[in-house]
């Protein structure tokens, strides 16, 4: 029903809202605040803790933008958003930025309307399945019942996954992503398919993490990034260039930590970065010392992955393809120039 | 129309009811019109600017996802198209066997509520007040946590009897290996069928020209069950069943009905009986007590009294609600996407994220529940008419 309501709703926007509207920046600037879409369901991720505070890679995305726009990292607003009405609360403009862990595809892009920004953490597809199945291998898989959220590019991806190897798989398909859970642990399927990300964050709050694992297999690639709509580069460009502010503190080796020290460095690239010598901030439409609020408030993005996602959490997930270029990751950022 | 135009008696136009109605209807239309042509070219505008493709084109791509169950072969390298239909067939699957079942059992239990019997309509009263009290779709939500957490997993089935298996992934029975003996079988059903209709007829004709019965039941049943198993032994009589059996992690071969189908059709006929044994209750006590009275005085026996004399009457009352309650079953059948049923909204859905086309698909779905809602309709006022009372 909630989707739904959900298709209702964007179809009332559509229909009644007025055409003409000021840029984001100024709209967020007006209100205080920045609303940001959030998943709200998953660990690492996006959930508030058991004190009601939001905590999460994609929250301090969010929390990142608010310090790049406010310098002060908690005027942010949260909305839980499902995997279904996620691109319609941005579409529709009841959210101004969108950080919850959404695949950067083409079709989104272009038939949807929206811009994805620098990548926050590439994903790929994986299985997690019940050790006591005793499968080693997806290749396995043939014939298994499949829990999958809808909506998702995962659920597009198993299905061409078991095509391509000439496999059988039944589908089930249940929007809430703790009913779904709650189904596939209760063994209602053999394995549960999402990005690995996920399905590590899922393993950590099951009844019994080490009765579940995850297979060897990745079979997308999902590289999950923060997303506005079209037409207002401007935004774009704050929302781009704050995820980025914190790849590149952490290849200039700046930390929260360290930061105001990092002020005095003779470094030039340093001095720029943390607006000591001014033009970034300016040509954003932004404080002159933006990076330095984000990773003062925020961190670099080795914090962030660490204490979000990283070895010591119950996610335990490798730095990976997300370490830095310089070592051998994917994460690089353009100079700050 | 003649108008008196005699210059002294002319009205002014706002006093002139006709006239006066007839700018008001014309202003009203003219706002409507306005209205709507605002809001359509509205969204038009919204849906370029946020540069937003419209249209139906993309019913013939390729949905690329695949369907729990479908009574149709389906596979995600069919059409969004075919996706649909699948879900609209679903749908019906569910809404068609839901109605079936709620009727029969909200009749039993608005039978049950009047008896006689104190326990029996204790048992019934208490019956509706827990179903219709609890909203649907925690029932739902109950029905399907009962289904997968209380019963077993594949490997551990349940297997009360050869040939069925009750586990987590639903009930698999086996059914009887094509063979095409079992189409003739199938159309000997449908001819015995005719047969008891023409039959019924004829024995109604008799009845009010001689007075004399006949015992219809046992004919019928004989015709029923002996034309199709007469046309099982002409072609052979087959036996080879198609026995479900454990590869790998599922069942394969026989007939299964998935948990998530269960947990919809189960709670949405307990849910919907309830409601259905109160208008059937009050359908029968609408029927003047005097009328019980007169008909048993003339020696009717109690099965008599109620199909020829209460119920006929008591139909008349009974169909109107009936009729909305069978709407709001298949309306409600749209909280199937809670519980994982591919049911139409689900697949459609899923449609409107994969390709962001939430006009033309939230369009779909109301198209859909509307053509459902007035078929049932048409058919329900059909059947309505038929049973209301002829007036001589």
């Amino acid at each position: 029903m909630r989707r739904l309501s959900a298709g209702l709703a964007m179809v009332a926007m559509l229909v009644l809202i007025g055409s003409a509207s000021a840029g984001t920046l100024d709209d967020v600037k007006a209100k205080g605040f920045i609303q940001v879409g959030v998943n709200g369901e998953l660990f690492g991720f996006g959930k508030p803790d058991e004190k009601g505070v939001w905590r999460g890679l994609d929250v301090d995305t969010a929390r990142a933008i608010a310090a790049a726009v406010f310098g002060d990292a908690e005027k942010v607003k949260y909305t839980p958003l499902t995997a279904v009405t996620r691109f319609t609360a941005l579409q529709s403009g009841e959210v101004d930025v969108l950080c919850r862990n959404a695949t950067r595809i083409l079709t989104r892009e272009t038939s949807l309307g929206l811009n994805f920004a620098q990548v926050n953490y590439y994903d790929g597809q994986g299985f997690l399945v019940p050790k006591s199945l005793g499968v080693k291998s997806a290749k396995e898989l043939n014939g298994a019942a499949v829990c999958v959220l809808p909506g998702t590019t995962t659920e597009l991806n198993v299905a061409d996954y078991f095509r391509s190897t000439g496999m059988q798989m039944k589908p089930v398909v249940i929007e809430n992503t703790s009913e779904l859970a709650k189904a596939f642990f209760a063994g209602r399927c053999d394995c549960l398919t999402s990005d690995v990300s996920q399905l590590a964050g899922t393993r950590a709050v099951a009844p019994n993490p080490d009765d579940y694992v995850i297979l060897p297999e990745v079979i997308s690639k999902e590289p999950l990034a923060p997303a506005v709509r079209h037409g207002d580069d401007q935004w774009y460009d704050i929302v781009n260039f704050s995820v980025l502010a914190m790849i590149e503190a952490e290849e200039l080796g700046i930390t929260s930590q360290n930061v105001d020290e990092m002020l005095k460095s003779a470094d030039p690239k340093v001095q720029r970065f943390l607006g000591v010598s001014p033009g970034n901030g300016k040509s954003l439409g932004l404080d002159e010392k933006y990076a330095y609020h984000v990773v003062k408030l925020v961190g670099n993005y080795g914090e962030v992955f660490e204490r979000n996602v990283g070895k010591d959490t119950p996610l335990k997930m490798d730095r990976g393809l997300n370490a830095l270029w310089t070592n051998g990751g994917l994460m690089y950022s353009p100079p700050f120039k | 129309m003649q108008t008196v135009d005699t210059g002294a008696t002319r009205t002014p136009l706002l006093n002139d009811p006709a006239k006066r109605s007839l700018i008001y209807q014309v202003g009203v239309l003219l706002a409507v019109g306005a209205l709507a042509y605002y809001l359509v070219s509205n969204t038009l505008d919204n849906l370029e600017r946020q540069a937003i493709a419209t249209g139906f084109g993309f019913l013939e791509k390729e949905s690329a996802f695949e369907i729990g169950e479908s009574l149709i072969a389906y596979s995600a390298a069919d059409s969004y198209a075919r996706a649909l239909w699948v879900g609209v067939l679903n749908t019906l699957k569910v809404s068609f066997v839901g109605i079936l079942l709620t009727v029969l059992l909200g009749t039993l239990i608005g039978i049950a509520r009047l008896s006689t019997n104190w326990l029996v309509s204790r048992i019934a009263a208490i019956y509706i007040e827990v179903f219709q009290d609890i909203p649907i779709l925690l029932q739902l939500f109950f029905w399907y946590a009962f289904f997968y957490e209380m019963l077993p997993a594949p490997r551990q089935a349940l297997n009360p009897v050869a040939g069925l298996f009750l586990c987590n992934r639903g009930l698999i029975f086996a059914v009887p290996a094509e063979h095409p003996d079992w189409g003739w079988a199938g159309w000997a059903f449908l001819a015995a069928c005719g047969a008891v209709y023409l039959l019924r007829r004829w024995a109604l004709q008799r009845l009010f020209k001689t007075g004399k019965t006949v015992p219809l039941f046992w004919i019928a049943v004989g015709l029923l069950s002996g034309l199709p198993l007469l046309a099982w032994l002409l072609g052979g009589a087959p036996t080879a069943m198609d026995v479900p059996e454990l590869r790998g992690f599922n069942f394969q071969g026989g007939v299964s009905v998935s948990p998530e189908f269960a947990a919809l059709l189960l709670g949405l006929v307990l849910y919907t009986a309830a409601f259905v044994a109160e208008i059937v209750r009050a359908g029968i006590q609408s029927v003047n007590r005097g009328q019980t009275e007169a008909a048993k005085s003339i020696g009717l026996k109690p099965g008599q009294v109620l199909s020829l004399v209460v119920l006929p009457q008591a139909l008349r009352v009974i169909i109107p609600p009936l009729t909305s309650q069978m709407l709001n079953l298949t309306k409600n059948s749209s909280l199937a996407v809670a519980i994982g049923y591919p049911d139409f909204v689900s697949v459609a859905n899923t449609t409107i994220n994969q390709t962001g086309q939430a006009i033309e698909g939230v369009a779909l779905i109301m198209a859909v529940y509307l053509c459902l809602s007035l078929l049932t309709s048409a058919l329900m006022n059909w059947y309505n008419k038929k049973m209301a009372l002829v007036e001589r």
